[in-house]
């Protein structure tokens, strides 16, 4: 057992110390000086951020401290296989481009926080605006937690080896921190926080690739040391297995799908001032995805320096490649940039959850006349809630459980495709259809996800259920997509069948023109008043409702 | 179909707001950016290799550049005029005034 590298910890704890005064000072940043007690401020940061902050702000919250660690250590285990995350963040920018233009602008008119607030409102649904919450929140609570298994691993390299309580300690203090100056200053914090993340994940990218590659004898060296690897005894060395194909690009697909229905994305995108921004950040946000390619390769780099990881951990592959070839200054800004990089997607996750708690859950069902105050209130105590609830979760269940949870997030959220995406095209869709469809498709769903065992290397069974996400029939097919088409079959089904039946399908809260509203128009609601408590829907038609 | 669709009953927004269209023949160009990158047997080999890197990776990363270049170009050639972004500017700048004080 080596001892606590005290070069690391001194610079891993100075950033932090800088970024935890950037959060508390964040409250008064980008107009936030007046009043944090409204959703709208405290869990949209005021609807303001231009270009820039809205780059790193989504970058930040998209490409999270997990990935970064996660990408490569499957890289790192499994081959071509993990570097589906560069298609899949490749395909997503040009696939919401119009899509979530048109969520800005009617949430813009509306008033909506949530992507649960549209749905009750165009749909005239407070039923299918609750599972689309639940689902939200479900599918982040993991994701959460997961953050936290970036930096636990990022403290087992710096040297962190206790167990119980003292091991855990400086994950908790780092979490309780980071849960403080979210309540203070929501998502303003985060938002703030995000230019150092991403400036020091940028540092340290470059830096790596430069590097490590001259260390190990370059490119060639490190693909060979990847290829001899995966190349036995039945493996395609660095491509993908002809089985291996349809799985992969189903999955990129798959993922891209689902992640701008996670509620902390759509938070990410209400946040901008205007629509330009949105649409700006389509071609900006890819240099992400560039990165992330290049940290994908670690994993590589990782084989070729022969890099063990502690223990059973895979996930401090990367950790261990720096603390190998890094000096420990170095390492400690590398570490840094991974610890910091989870803060800021934990920050917006929560934010994001509280929101869709406080509109969705307290608001609707606990406390229908709340004023904007209450909301915000709950919202900040919520979060708090939310981020103790992912600590417990990884202080007191094996961490494996949220892994295995986070990628059943993926499925389940898919659910909410046709409600939440084609919902801002089309009114046609009945809401008993999309009820019925969103349980075909969680059953669907959950159901291929248990099945799929998990496979040792020789191909024994390792595990009986939740084995992965491929689903197997003839060939591997990733199981999100095939249960959202069984959602959309149902949705359609039932949909035709209850517009034949003439079953009622309530009013819709929004008008065609929300759809495409501009900021500059009358219609988008001013600052800082939009959402005085009525329901998400038309302001003054609350009796008509229900 | 359209029958079963109830217009919003608030008079007050069909006046106001007005009529805008995100339709546009460029937008199908996003098209290329989505299938592309999917297509797994256009990179799925070794050769040729570029700096050392096989094929798989390099041009994945390729794709990165394509999908750029192709969500800029859509916006560039669906954007507003500048007469109308200024406005949004404006409508921005103003609530930020409001909100100060």
């Amino acid at each position: 057992m080596r001892g606590i590298n005290a070069v690391e910890l001194t610079i891993v704890v100075v950033l932090f110390l800088v970024v935890t005064v950037m959060g508390f000072a964040a409250s008064r940043w980008q107009g936030g000086g007046k009043d944090q007690m409204h959703l709208d401020e405290w869990g949209l940061g005021g609807r303001s951020f231009g270009s820039w902050i809205t780059w790193f702000l989504l970058g930040g919250d998209l490409y999270t401290a997990y990935t970064f660690v996660a990408v490569p250590a499957l890289m790192f285990g499994a081959g071509a296989a993990g570097f589906f995350a560069v298609p899949y963040t490749v395909v997503i920018y040009p696939l919401v481009f119009l899509v979530v233009i048109r969520l800005w602008s009617v949430s813009h008119v509306r008033g909506f926080v949530t992507p649960a607030d549209f749905v009750r409102s165009r749909f005239d649904s407070p039923t299918m605006a609750l599972l689309v919450a639940i689902t939200g929140i479900v599918a982040t609570m993991p994701y959460i937690a997961l953050q936290l298994v970036g930096i636990s691993a990022i403290l087992k390299s710096i040297g962190f080896s206790g167990t119980g309580l003292a091991g855990d300690l400086p994950l908790l203090i780092a979490f309780l921190v980071l849960a403080i100056y979210t309540y203070n200053s929501g998502l303003r914090a985060p938002a703030l926080i995000a230019f150092v993340k991403d400036s020091l994940i940028y540092l340290t990218i470059i830096v790596a690739v430069i590097v490590i590659p001259t260390k190990l004898g370059g490119w060639s060296h490190i693909f060979g040391a990847a290829a001899t690897k995966f190349a036995a005894p039945a493996g395609a060395g660095v491509v993908l297995p002809a089985t291996g194909q349809l799985g992969y690009a189903t999955l990129a697909l798959g993922s891209a799908l689902a992640l701008f229905l996670y509620p902390h994305s759509i938070t990410g995108v209400l946040a901008a001032s205007n629509r330009d921004v949105l649409k700006r950040n389509m071609s900006a946000l890819p240099i992400y995805s560039l990165a992330l390619g290049l940290i994908a390769l670690l994993g590589y780099m990782a084989i070729a320096a022969k890099t063990k990881p502690i223990g059973t951990d895979g996930n401090t592959i990367v950790p261990e490649l720096f603390q190998q070839t890094f000096p420990s200054w170095f390492a400690g800004i590398a570490f840094s940039a991974i610890a910091i990089g989870a803060l800021v997607p934990a920050a917006i996750m929560s934010i994001a959850a509280a929101n869709l708690f406080t509109r969705n859950v307290y608001k609707e069902y606990l406390k229908k006349d709340a004023t904007p105050r209450q909301e915000a209130r709950v919202a900040k105590i919520t979060s708090l809630v939310v981020k103790l609830g992912a600590v417990a979760a990884i202080l007191f269940l094996n961490p494996q459980f949220s892994i295995d949870l986070q990628l059943i997030g993926g499925v389940i959220i898919l659910q909410t495709l046709p409600s939440v995406a084609l919902g801002l095209y089309t009114r046609w869709l009945h809401r008993g259809g999309l009820i019925a469809g969103w349980v075909a498709g969680m059953v669907a769903g959950l159901w291929m996800v248990y099945e799929i065992p998990k496979l040792n290397p020789d191909k024994t069974v390792a595990r009986a259920h939740f084995g992965g996400l491929g689903f197997d029939t003839k060939t591997t097919v990733y199981a999100g997509l095939l249960a959202v088409l069984v959602n959309l079959v149902v949705v359609l089904v039932v949909t035709a069948i209850l517009r034949a039946m003439r079953v009622a399908d309530g009013v819709d809260g929004t008008a065609d023109t929300d759809y495409t509203a501009e900021r500059e128009d009358p219609t988008v609601r001013d600052l800082p008043d939009p959402l005085a408590s009525t329901p998400p829907g038309l302001a003054g038609q609350a009796g008509l409702r229900r | 179909m359209s029958t079963a669709t109830t217009p919003p009953g608030d008079p007050a927004t069909e006046q106001v707001a007005p009529h805008r269209s995100d339709r546009s023949p460029w937008n199908w160009l996003l098209l290329i950016p989505i299938v592309v990158p999917l297509l797994v047997p256009l990179y799925n080999a070794s050769s040729p290799t570029i700096f050392g890197w096989p094929r798989f990776y390099w041009l994945q990363l390729v794709f990165v550049a394509l999908g750029v270049a192709t969500t800029a170009l859509v916006y560039r050639m669906t954007r507003r005029s500048s007469t109308e972004r200024r406005a949004a500017q404006d409508a921005i700048a103003r609530d930020a005034r409001n909100r100060e004080g």
